[in-house]
């Protein structure tokens, strides 16, 4: 049995998450090998909630499954699909089936996704979810009716520590603190000074909430380069790009993992932070060679 | 004011295929502002229904006009005696001036020419955006005037989502991100403590929908 | 000659319609189907001015002001221009070839410029043929 996640984070070790990604279907086989693969090696799996406003098997689902297998499961939440009704029945289902780690985000706008004609719910917005998590935890729902049963959750965030401008994140992510966190995954990063400064303002507001540095696996200058002319809130140094592009032809991937193994290898050694969280979007199958690389 | 847009000729055209005789009925409120109601508006569509049905062989009669408002009984009255001498109406109003007409007619079909849009305002010219969402609850006193529910995509009360890009939204990176304005209003205003503090859901039964509103005065 | 096609010129009296009467007087040859419409500006003339055009049956309409930067009133040309380009939207949408209208810019002593935009309209029109708008199409 995994240790719960919420210990984890108390122990003073340096915590690693990694993350799924449900497919778009009921072929579940792959993922599966992906729990299996990464259950042992991360301190908790995350379960992205119809990643990119993409229509996938639900989040939810996929953490019972993981639970099912042996791991330590993050049910991530999003705001667009459901209104505060269903938020809070599933808040309960996942507490009653045993998941106790949600992370609670707004989520990606629907016209990100392939379903661009549908409504986009946000009733309620991510630190109102952090909120309503709380006030079911103290075995009340959010309109003021008792719970027979109440839930416990290890709560987390995220921040976007590259965000432009810094400033309304970060008021935001003093709300969420505020709101009671124990956790905080952050967005990717990779420009590990500005990401100092983040912490020391993050250290500053409060010291108890753990924050884990988002990486995701760069597979190529090309990759870096679109990601900071399109992707919101991810910023790759030029320097970044530059050895990524120095790598011999067909050997991005492997420079990448070089970078992402550093970066980890960097946050830990030099404990800028509490953890990292490793999002191979689509790789997972890679992310024990970015722990080889950090030497973890 | 409410901005609408016309809809594409194709459309009206297929509405009222098979009518020879229409009236087309603009309005002189909001919809003459944004250029998709008025009088001038009314000239044009008729023109090209006329133009369009007589390259298909088909005999078309138009009569037009414009009324004050569209969505007052009243106004909407002085179209009686034109209404007669038609077969159905083709409004230029907001839906609700549309619905006007079909209740003071109701032996007549009334078609909307116009696609209603939202509340707003003119940016520049020609150009109109959404600036409220006639949610029944407002709050700009404490967003420096300028509106989360409607102007952040995802109608945020507490602060910005990750999808600001150089204070842009993820969404369209045309538009503001509402977030980042209402930071930059309230910091000048030295009012930042507002966004810092913790704003509750929303309550969605501010306005029942469909919304009534019932005057106190008589 | 000008065969069966009709054409509507709107002609701003500071050039266009000057550079018209030049045309006429030193005898240049241009068709003869073209109706000469005096605007006091370019930007006088409205899209349903166009429109109502086609509507009575005309099958190409010209719309002719003064040079670019040399309108009397100032932006009357410009105008024009962007209300042309609408017309030929609000033409298309009702199936009617957008070629059909121009915009010409001329001085009032360039009357070969005049005939030249004549005859290529009518050039233009023998190809596309008449409009389907026939006998000034129905009337209101």
């Amino acid at each position: 049995m995994a240790i719960p996640f919420r210990e984890v984070l108390n122990s003073g070790k340096f915590v690693i998450t990694g993350e799924v990604g449900p497919p778009k279907g009921t072929n579940l086989e792959k993922m599966i090998h992906h729990i299996d693969l990464l259950k042992e090696r991360v301190d908790a799996l995350n379960v992205t909630d119809n990643q990119s406003s993409v229509m996938r098997f639900p989040s939810l689902g996929t953490c019972l499954l993981i639970k099912e297998h042996g791991g330590e499961p993050v049910f991530q939440m999003t705001c667009r699909d459901r209104n505060r009704l269903a938020l809070q029945a599933d808040l309960l289902f996942a507490y009653a089936r045993g998941i106790r780690n949600v992370l609670c985000l707004t989520g990606d706008s629907i016209t990100v996704g392939d379903h661009k004609e549908a409504k986009a719910v946000f009733d309620l917005d991510s630190v109102q979810l952090l909120h309503t998590v709380h006030t079911l935890e103290s075995g009340w729902d959010i309109a003021g009716n008792e719970l027979d049963g109440a839930v416990e959750f290890c709560v987390g965030a995220c921040v976007t520590p590259d965000a432009d401008p810094i400033e309304p994140q970060l008021i935001k992510f003093e709300k969420k603190v505020q709101a009671g966190i124990q956790f905080c995954q952050t967005q990717a990063i990779y420009d590990l000074d500005n990401f100092r400064k983040f912490m020391e303002y993050a250290r500053k507001l409060d010291k108890n909430t753990k924050i884990l540095a988002g990486i995701v696996l760069l597979v190529g200058a090309r990759m870096a380069r679109f990601m900071n002319e399109s992707v919101p809130g991810i910023y790759v140094p030029e320097e970044l790009i530059d050895e990524l592009a120095s790598a011999p032809k067909g050997k991005g991937l492997e420079k990448g993992i070089e970078i992402a193994g550093r970066l980890i290898r960097q946050i830990k050694e030099q404990a800028i932070c509490d953890g990292v969280h490793i999002m191979a979007i689509g790789r997972e199958e890679l992310v024990p060679e970015i722990l080889a690389a950090a030497g973890l | 004011m409410i901005v609408a847009e016309r809809k594409p000729l194709e459309e009206i055209k297929e509405m009222i295929a098979g009518y020879k005789r229409i009236l087309i009925v603009g309005c002189g409120t909001c919809v003459t502002i944004c250029w998709a109601g008025g009088e001038k508006e009314v000239g044009i569509l008729s023109s090209q229904l006329r133009l369009a049905f007589g390259k298909d062989g088909n005999e078309l009669l138009t009569s037009e006009v414009t009324i004050e408002r569209q969505c007052e009984r009243e106004m909407v009255e002085e179209l009686r005696d034109k209404v007669q001498e038609v077969e159905a109406i083709l409004s230029l109003g907001c839906g609700a001036g549309v619905q006007t007409i079909a209740e003071v007619f109701e032996e007549t079909p009334v078609y909307p020419a116009l696609n209603t849009k939202f509340v707003g305002m003119p940016e520049r010219e020609g150009v109109w955006v959404e600036t409220c969402r006639a949610c029944g609850d407002c709050l700009l006193g404490e967003t420096g005037g300028i509106c989360p529910v409607v102007r952040c995509a995802k109608g945020l009360l507490n602060g910005p989502c990750g999808g600001t890009k150089r204070g842009k939204c993820e969404v369209d990176p045309e538009k503001d991100c509402a977030w980042t304005l209402i930071y930059r209003r309230l910091e000048k205003q030295g009012r930042l403590d507002l966004m810092r503090k913790y704003y509750p859901p929303r309550n969605f039964q501010a306005v029942t929908r469909p919304g009534k509103v019932e005057a106190l005065q008589a | 000659m000008g065969g069966n096609n009709k054409i509507v010129a709107f002609c701003c009296e500071n050039s266009a319609c000057a550079a018209a009467d030049r045309a006429g007087k030193i005898r240049l040859y241009y068709p003869d189907n073209v109706r000469v419409i005096r605007v006091p500006c370019a930007g006088r003339v409205d899209v349903l001015h166009i429109l109502k055009a086609f509507e009575k049956g005309a099958d190409g309409v010209l719309v002719m002001g003064c040079q670019e930067e040399a309108c009397r009133h100032l932006t009357g040309n410009t105008r024009a221009r962007e209300r042309v380009k609408y017309a030929e939207i609000l033409l298309k949408e009702s199936g009617i070839d957008g070629e059909r209208v121009r915009m010409v810019n001329l001085a009032p002593e360039m009357a070969h410029k005049f005939a030249q935009e004549v005859s290529e309209m009518t050039e233009r029109l023998k190809g596309l043929g008449p409009t389907p708008i026939k006998n000034g199409g129905p009337q209101r």
